[in-house]
């Protein structure tokens, strides 16, 4: 079974690599929406403190949206995602191992970056700590809940509009709690409420979200 | 063996076929004949539990194709008219995706034994994208030598092939019936499946 998951994490990392541009639009999509705040703002820093959070995890929130249609389309086109439904093996474990490559290649490169972006906005060294702390904890959820939109809209003319649709309401809650611990952070009041909060939304997401795509999937495909 | 009680399937509005009954035994092979939109590869995918039917049941061994799920699914082999291989990827490489996902490891040596019985020796470290159309097909049907599959769901296998591929196909198809294999296929070229226990469905004329 982790032999199996093992090799289809591998195999979406090496195909990722194989089409670097991909990984890298992302990237550069966040860290360029991010730096136009600051650019079409001014430079105040109090005001540019006080929003930072919210700029970045919003950033965050689409830059996830734009690499969400391909989790799936690639597989479905070549018709690889079909034979992914007939190996003998569960087909949530393999939509588990699908996001979970996703997340390394579009999620964690965000993560990776956001101290930088938020020196641009003057946060100190907490505030940035808990920035990196809570995307940490908040990006896998977009990954997770963003694969049952992009199952559910696999196949479909003007799928990537609707996954946005779809997917962005059930961002809400990793949004105010991710930026919401960030700030409570900068304004010197603890965040532990808000980590343990996105914690539990990640632990949900990760025991049902694999299924609800599974289910998707099979519906699609058909 | 493989019982079909009573299968109706539908697409969309329209009802593709319904009442279709047949057993398939161990070493037989069915030719599933039909004009185009008869419902041949409906009732392919139905078989593989990619669609589910809207009435009737598939049986495997007398148990339900659906409550057995993943251990149907290690009996069989699908070929779509999708190759369902990655394009980025070499022919070796997906192949030993394939064989991993299914439950085993095999060596290097076994999948280059597979890819050169196939014709494909000199194309071994190419991205599949740089293949022509025929080697694409020589790739996915490398897995059929390599994965030890009872029943293989073959929708038009033969598209795409010169003469050699045909006949190379023909002698693999003919090899795993004798074997005790079973075989499920549609195709629209004249190609000559006299082998083991022959069956032919002619969909759309009830």
């Amino acid at each position: 079974m982790f032999a199996a998951l093992k090799c289809i994490i591998l195999r979406d990392l090496t195909l990722a690599m194989r089409h670097r541009s991909d990984v890298l639009t992302t990237v550069f999509f966040f860290v360029i929406v991010v730096s136009l705040f600051p650019l079409g703002v001014g430079p105040e820093t109090d005001l540019l403190r006080s929003m930072a959070a919210g700029v970045v995890w919003v950033s965050a929130l689409l830059a996830s949206m734009l690499s969400l249609s391909r989790l799936f389309a690639d597989d479905y086109n070549d018709g690889t995602l079909e034979q992914l439904l007939l190996v003998p093996q569960s087909l949530a474990l393999m939509v588990f191992g699908k996001v979970l490559a996703h997340w390394i290649i579009s999620g964690l490169p965000l993560v990776l970056m956001a101290p930088l972006l938020g020196l641009q906005f003057g946060l100190g060294g907490d505030a940035l700590l808990m920035l990196v702390v809570t995307l940490l904890l908040g990006t896998p959820v977009l990954s997770l809940v963003g694969s049952i939109g992009a199952a559910l809209t696999l196949g479909l003319r003007g799928g990537g509009v609707l996954v946005s649709l779809l997917v962005l309401p059930l961002y809400i809650p990793v949004l105010i709690f991710g930026a919401g611990g960030v700030e409570a952070s900068v304004s010197g009041m603890g965040a532990e409420g808000h980590l343990s909060l996105l914690a539990a939304i990640l632990i949900l997401a990760l025991l049902l979200a694999p299924l609800a795509s599974a289910a998707a999937l099979r519906i699609s495909v058909e | 063996m493989l019982n079909i009680d009573n299968l109706e399937c539908v697409r969309g509005d329209r009802q593709l076929f319904s009442g279709l009954s047949f057993a398939l035994d161990e070493g037989s092979l069915l030719h599933v004949h039909g004009a185009n939109g008869s419902g041949k590869t409906t009732l392919l995918r139905a078989v593989a539990g990619l669609v589910l039917p809207e009435n009737g049941e598939i049986r495997w061994d007398g148990k339900s194709t659906r409550k057995l799920d993943e251990n149907f699914n290690r009996e069989l082999i699908y070929l779509g008219h999708h190759y369902g291989l990655k394009f980025e990827l070499t022919g070796y490489e997906n192949l030993r995706i394939f064989a991993q996902l299914s439950g085993f490891d095999i060596s290097e040596r076994k999948v280059e034994a597979a890819l050169k019985a196939m014709g494909l020796a000199r194309c071994f470290e190419l991205p599949v994208k740089v293949l022509s159309q025929g080697q694409k097909k020589r790739v996915s049907l490398a897995r059929l030598l390599l994965q030890r599959s009872k029943l293989w769901i073959l929708d038009e296998p033969f598209v795409a092939l010169d003469v050699a591929g045909v006949s190379m196909l023909l002698d693999m198809i003919k090899e795993h019936v004798a074997d005790g294999g079973m075989v499920i296929l549609t195709t629209h070229q004249e190609v000559d499946v006299e082998v083991g226990k022959l069956q032919h469905l002619h969909l759309g004329e009830h």
